[in-house]
């Protein structure tokens, strides 16, 4: 069969085709266009496509069944679930058995936080004046507006202040938790780094404010969303950590292969941590900042880290996948 | 498995028919990224002034913004726009999976999540690096959420046959000279006069330029099946 005769011949049913495809990249709804025949004509295409090649007809000709059949590729592989449901049983089990599949990960990413938070924060009991070589001065008179009893004003604090501190919270934290993340990629330096140096600021923070007498405003702040702000940096951190391993020893599989793995596995830990931080922005922003009874604070920080462990540890532990 | 250096890409569907991608090389990903952040810059510069008059909570709701733009306006035109930011859409280009189908919102998210490995140490130079290294033009992110970017071409027009009849060529035609022939038809309507002249001469070289294009056109016309 010649070019032209084949053209002419399945030309009605590329048209029916390009119709289709216009009318779904629109995405309107299926009941305005005729979409019966859609698969049809694609597989028939296909075998168009298989034989305008075989046979030589001209590039345009095949440039142009290539791209139709592209198209209608595109709309016929699309998937998408829906999200609810999704999210109901991620939250119900999906998350923490995520984090559990890596605790290994997540233990190391922890331990770099605590021990160098806690490694930092006995240097600085010891000897005061350590505390400038981990924060600088505008760091340090920043840290004892914020908490120090006598040289804080928070007065004037009102709803308005509460957005713009969420705000930022949602801005900073997040961007840190998903570029930790990223960081881990460069073979789990990255994260590595971001762990140790937030675990010793948080570290020198702390003893730095016990030493000049700021030490129970800044905990009553803390403690409550630092359930989840703390436990989401490590996390992100464990997560970054896992995805570097995986270019660093990646086992039986290519590196590319063992990436893949490593991204799909750690994914689910990054949409909690994301979940986390939202939760920890909107408690440090509208509960944190609350001038309340130190007895309270405790109490409603301590209630806060046990439910998150309790749910991190057990939650999904029997039930369906 | 050739070892063609080439920006194509050639999948089986599951339908087992052959797809070809054209790859999306540094350059124009790009200029596309470059559009992305001139929109992103103008949202923020236009979105700016009004949330200063509502004062501080302005800013918190500034800092929202700063947030979504960053880090989701990319996975949200990918997944609800068939993979294209607007950058990607101006310059032609989509994100697909490994498999051509489109990209979904679990691997737009990695791909984006992972852009900052890409972005270091300044400038995407990793990411620039490791797509020169990479066989499909994969930056990290993309390797890690095994997605591509593509170019999606803009309809082409089939050119209509000519008229004047048809001959059949005077020798006997394989496949490699039935594509020159048609190429020439398809790219004939952009070429000058005196060009398509000249390479009928090398066709009919004992005759005439005029009468050799003119011949050549009747063949072609032959070979299309047009006549």
């Amino acid at each position: 069969m010649r070019q032209s005769q084949f053209e002419q011949r399945y030309q009605p049913q590329w048209h029916r085709l390009e119709q289709g495809l216009t009318a779904l990249e629109k995405k309107q709804r299926p009941k305005k266009v005729d979409l019966a025949r859609f698969t049809g004509d694609y597989q028939d295409l296909c075998h168009q496509l298989a034989l305008s090649r075989e046979r030589g007809y001209s590039l345009v000709l095949q440039d142009y069944l290539n791209d139709l059949m592209l198209r209608a590729h595109r709309q016929l592989y699309r998937h998408r679930a829906p999200l609810m449901p999704g999210l109901a049983a991620f939250l119900r089990g999906g998350f923490p058995r995520a984090v559990r599949a890596m605790w290994r990960w997540h233990l190391i990413s922890a331990l770099a936080f605590v021990l160098s938070a806690g490694v930092v924060a006995a240097m600085i009991l010891h000897d005061p004046e350590l505390v400038h070589t981990v924060v600088d001065g505008n760091g340090i008179s920043d840290l004892e507006n914020m908490y120090h009893p006598d040289l804080r004003d928070s007065s004037d604090r009102n709803r308005a202040d509460d957005l713009m501190m969420f705000g930022y919270y949602i801005y900073n934290n997040i961007g840190i938790a998903f570029r930790t993340f990223a960081g881990g990629l460069l073979f789990g330096i990255g994260a590595l780094v971001v762990m140790l140096f937030n675990g010793s600021f948080l570290g020198a923070a702390a003893a730095h404010l016990t030493l000049v007498g700021a030490g129970q405003p800044f905990y009553t702040f803390v403690i409550a969303h630092g359930a989840p702000e703390l436990t989401a940096i490590v996390l992100a951190g464990g997560a970054g950590l896992r995805l570097g391993w995986s270019l660093v020893a990646p086992g039986s599989w290519r590196r590319v292969d063992a990436l893949r793995r490593a991204a799909r596995e750690t994914l689910p830990v990054m949409y909690g941590v994301f979940l986390l931080l939202v939760l920890a922005a909107m408690i440090e922003a509208f509960w944190s900042s609350r001038e309340l009874d130190a007895q309270i604070k405790y109490t409603v920080g301590g209630i806060s880290w046990a439910l998150l462990y309790f749910y991190l540890l057990f939650a999904g532990r029997h039930g369906s996948e | 498995m050739d070892v063609l250096i080439d920006e194509r890409l050639h999948i089986d569907t599951p339908e087992g028919a052959r797809l070809t991608l054209s790859l999306a090389g540094p350059l124009p990903r790009g200029m596309a990224y470059g559009i992305d952040l001139m929109i992103r810059a103008l949202i923020l510069v236009m979105v700016a002034t009004p949330l200063m008059l509502l004062g501080r909570g302005g800013s918190g709701l500034y800092l929202l913004l700063l947030f979504l733009l960053e880090w989701f306006y990319p996975v949200l035109f990918e997944v609800f726009r068939q993979g294209r930011t607007p950058g990607k859409a101006v310059m032609g280009l989509a994100v697909v999976h490994g498999n051509g189908a489109p990209v979904g919102f679990s691997g737009s998210l990695v791909r984006n999540l992972l852009r900052t490995a890409d972005l270091f140490p300044f400038a995407y130079l990793t990411g620039f690096i490791v797509m020169l290294v990479s066989s499909r033009q994969q930056r990290l992110g993309d390797l890690a959420a095994d997605t591509l970017v593509i170019h999606v071409p803009a309809p082409q027009a089939r050119p209509a046959p000519g008229d004047g009849g048809g001959e059949p060529p005077d020798w006997p035609l394989n496949r490699d000279d039935q594509l020159v022939l048609l190429a020439f038809h398809d790219r004939g309507q952009r070429l000058s006069e005196e060009r398509q002249r000249e390479l009928a001469r090398l066709a009919y070289p004992e005759l005439a330029d005029e009468a050799a294009l003119a011949r050549l056109r009747r063949v072609v016309n032959h070979v299309l099946g047009a006549a």
